[in-house]
């Protein structure tokens, strides 16, 4: 255990019970990353012969007409369905959250396991699910909302290009509002008894107590929730996928940055599958996600260590 | 935690929402949740014209008919797609709780020249989405000569549901008790008896956290069965519902059947699993 002792052989045993995890983790999870930025370095030639090129995949990702609008257009998708979780998906899951850590509630165990329960379902289950109730040929949506008087308002929103990327967000919403509910619940149960009952005797409502001194000491799990959100939406794929197919339809109103790197890798229709630049778009979306941690790490997070304590 | 519901439970609650509007709230969202999934699954049961008749009616002895099922089981092998996800999902929570808390302990009971920055090496893929290299490890695969082999998709998702096992037993390590190790190396006894005689057994209780935060995205992936193992003989439950749903996507009674096969078997891992992961959630383990 001296740092003498360790530094002049390295204990076999400690080598011995890292080794399956680190080897298995490095050779399919860090190598293939770290390779497919390599491999986005090389384009084929016309022989099909892999040349390196540096960067160009990117220029031409990021500038050529054939490239550029799809991609840009999948980017601005995704920024959608991003915004969609945060300003929808965050505050539902903060309200039920805030309901759910009320004191005296009976019932609480049954609605946190229902609530909870499209959250462990696959997303292509919910995709399909969904599809069939908004589907006009069963009408039960239009049934629906006949029932409250509002089916004149009935659509087909997952038909409709100007529609079907917020139908989506949506139903992605309803599907995972789950997890920000139980990590804001887990900060909410975790916050000193003191602390509130001070603030209880001195006269204050549960209002003003959940604004004035719980929601403050959550803002780090509302941070942890947000780059949750972030990460997920721009690695998002199955919905999409499922509902939309990879063309993400109508019109690639629907594409997002995961649909358009599968399309690329794989080919659709009649264009091959490009693996070079399938590397490209994939790597461009480790950067995206990156940048989301690092400004999680270094600008929300230093900010709210400031208010815990 | 039970001590502090206690002693609040004479505490009323807030006035301007009342009792009755937080139970209102929480109830409408309830169904909101449930509704969907209820309203395929009791379609499931109907025939075609009680489907499209009345879809939000219950099953009776007039509409009852397993038809739907019927077709699913004829036309598709589902229940070698049920044995393939239960095959890779069980060996990759094997392999991944063995390494794992191999690891784990690695990290937490020894201190060696590099171990903070080992522990961050692993956590690199708690955030970092491993999809991002499906170009190289659909290449790896290719070269490993494992196309459409559970073994592909085994070793894919033990990679990737390592980092965090390792994060969630890393905690649970460091709870251990240290007479327990203690006396064990004053009577002689190796390192690897002491971890897998005295340590690997204890970690049971963290099995079921483990196994749901790791295994049910597994269970539900769709992504690597369908770039690595889209052959018929190697599908998964989700990816073979998918083709299945694109497949027969007018035969409503097929369709309806084969999302209900889908979700029946993780409804009841949930509900039997519901309090653990709870537990797990809220005492800190995933943050």
């Amino acid at each position: 255990m001296e740092k003498g002792v360790s530094a002049r052989r390295f204990p076999i045993h400690i080598a011995v019970f890292l080794a399956p995890a680190v080897l298995i983790y490095s050779l399919f999870m860090i190598y293939p990353l770290i390779d497919t930025f390599r491999f986005s370095l090389f384009s084929p030639n016309e022989a099909g012969n892999l040349n390196f090129v540096a960067f160009d995949n990117y220029v031409k990702l990021l500038t050529d007409p054939d490239w550029s609008s799809s991609f840009w257009n999948a980017l601005y998708n995704n920024f959608i369905l991003f915004l969609v979780h945060m300003l929808v998906q965050n505050p539902i899951g903060l309200l039920l959250a805030a309901l759910l850590s009320l004191p005296v509630l009976k019932g609480r165990q049954i609605y946190r396991t229902a609530i909870f329960m499209p959250t462990m379902m696959s997303v292509v289950i919910i995709g399909f699910i969904w599809q069939l109730i908004l589907n006009p040929l069963w009408g039960v949506a239009e049934t629906l909302m006949w029932h409250v008087g509002l089916d004149a308002f009935f659509y087909p929103w997952l038909g409709d290009e100007a529609t079907a990327l917020i139908t989506l967000s949506l139903i992605s919403v309803w599907q995972w509002v789950g997890i920000p509910m139980m990590l804001i619940y887990a900060a909410l149960l975790g916050i000193p008894e003191d602390l509130t009952e001070a603030a209880e005797i001195d006269g204050a409502s549960h209002m003003q107590i959940f604004w004035k001194i719980k929601l403050p000491l959550i803002l780090p799990t509302l941070g942890v929730v947000s780059v949750l959100t972030f990460v997920a939406n721009f690695n998002a794929f199955d919905l999409i996928y499922a509902v939309k197919g990879a063309l993400a339809g109508p019109n690639f109103s629907t594409d997002i940055m995961g649909t358009l790197f599968y399309r690329v890798f794989f080919g659709f229709q009649l264009q091959i599958g490009d693996a070079s630049m399938g590397a490209t778009v994939a790597t461009t979306m480790f950067l995206i996600i990156l940048v989301g941690i690092l400004f999680y790490l270094f600008v929300i997070q230093r900010r709210m260590q400031r208010y815990t304590f | 935690m039970h001590m502090s519901i206690l002693t609040s439970a004479s505490r009323k609650i807030n006035k301007p929402l009342g009792k009755l509007g937080v139970h209102t709230i929480l109830l409408c969202y309830m169904i909101i949740a449930l509704w969907p999934i209820f309203l395929v699954i009791s379609n499931a049961f109907k025939s075609r014209k009680a489907i499209f008749r009345d879809p939000m009616a219950l099953p009776d002895v007039d509409s009852f008919s397993i038809v739907g099922f019927e077709k699913v089981l004829a036309r598709s092998n589902f229940d070698l797609y049920f044995l393939n996800s239960f095959t890779v999902m069980t060996v990759s929570l094997a392999i991944t709780l063995v390494a794992g808390a191999m690891a784990a302990w690695a990290l937490s009971e020894y201190k060696f020249r590099g171990n903070t920055l080992l522990g961050l090496y692993l956590a690199i893929g708690i955030m970092v989405p491993i999809r991002l290299g499906s170009v190289s490890i659909l290449k790896l695969i290719v070269d490993l000569d494992l196309t459409n082999t559970l073994t592909a998709l085994i070793l894919v998702y033990v990679a990737q549901s390592l980092p965090l096992t390792i994060f969630i037993l890393n905690e649970f390590m460091s709870q251990i008790p240290k007479d327990l190790k203690e006396a064990a190396r004053c009577d002689g006894v190796s390192e690897y008896r002491i971890f897998f005689q005295i340590i690997l057994p204890l970690t049971r209780p963290a099995i079921a956290t483990v196994g749901i935060f790791t295994m049910v995205p597994v269970w539900n992936d769709l992504w690597f069965p369908l770039i690595l193992a889209p052959g018929e003989s190697t599908r998964t439950v989700t990816l073979g519902v998918q083709q299945f749903v694109g497949q027969y996507v007018t035969d409503w009674n097929a369709v309806l059947a084969s999302l209900t096969l889908a979700i029946i078997p993780i409804m009841i891992v949930y509900l039997i699993f519901s309090r653990q992961l709870i537990r797990g959630i809220t005492s800190g383990a995933v943050k």
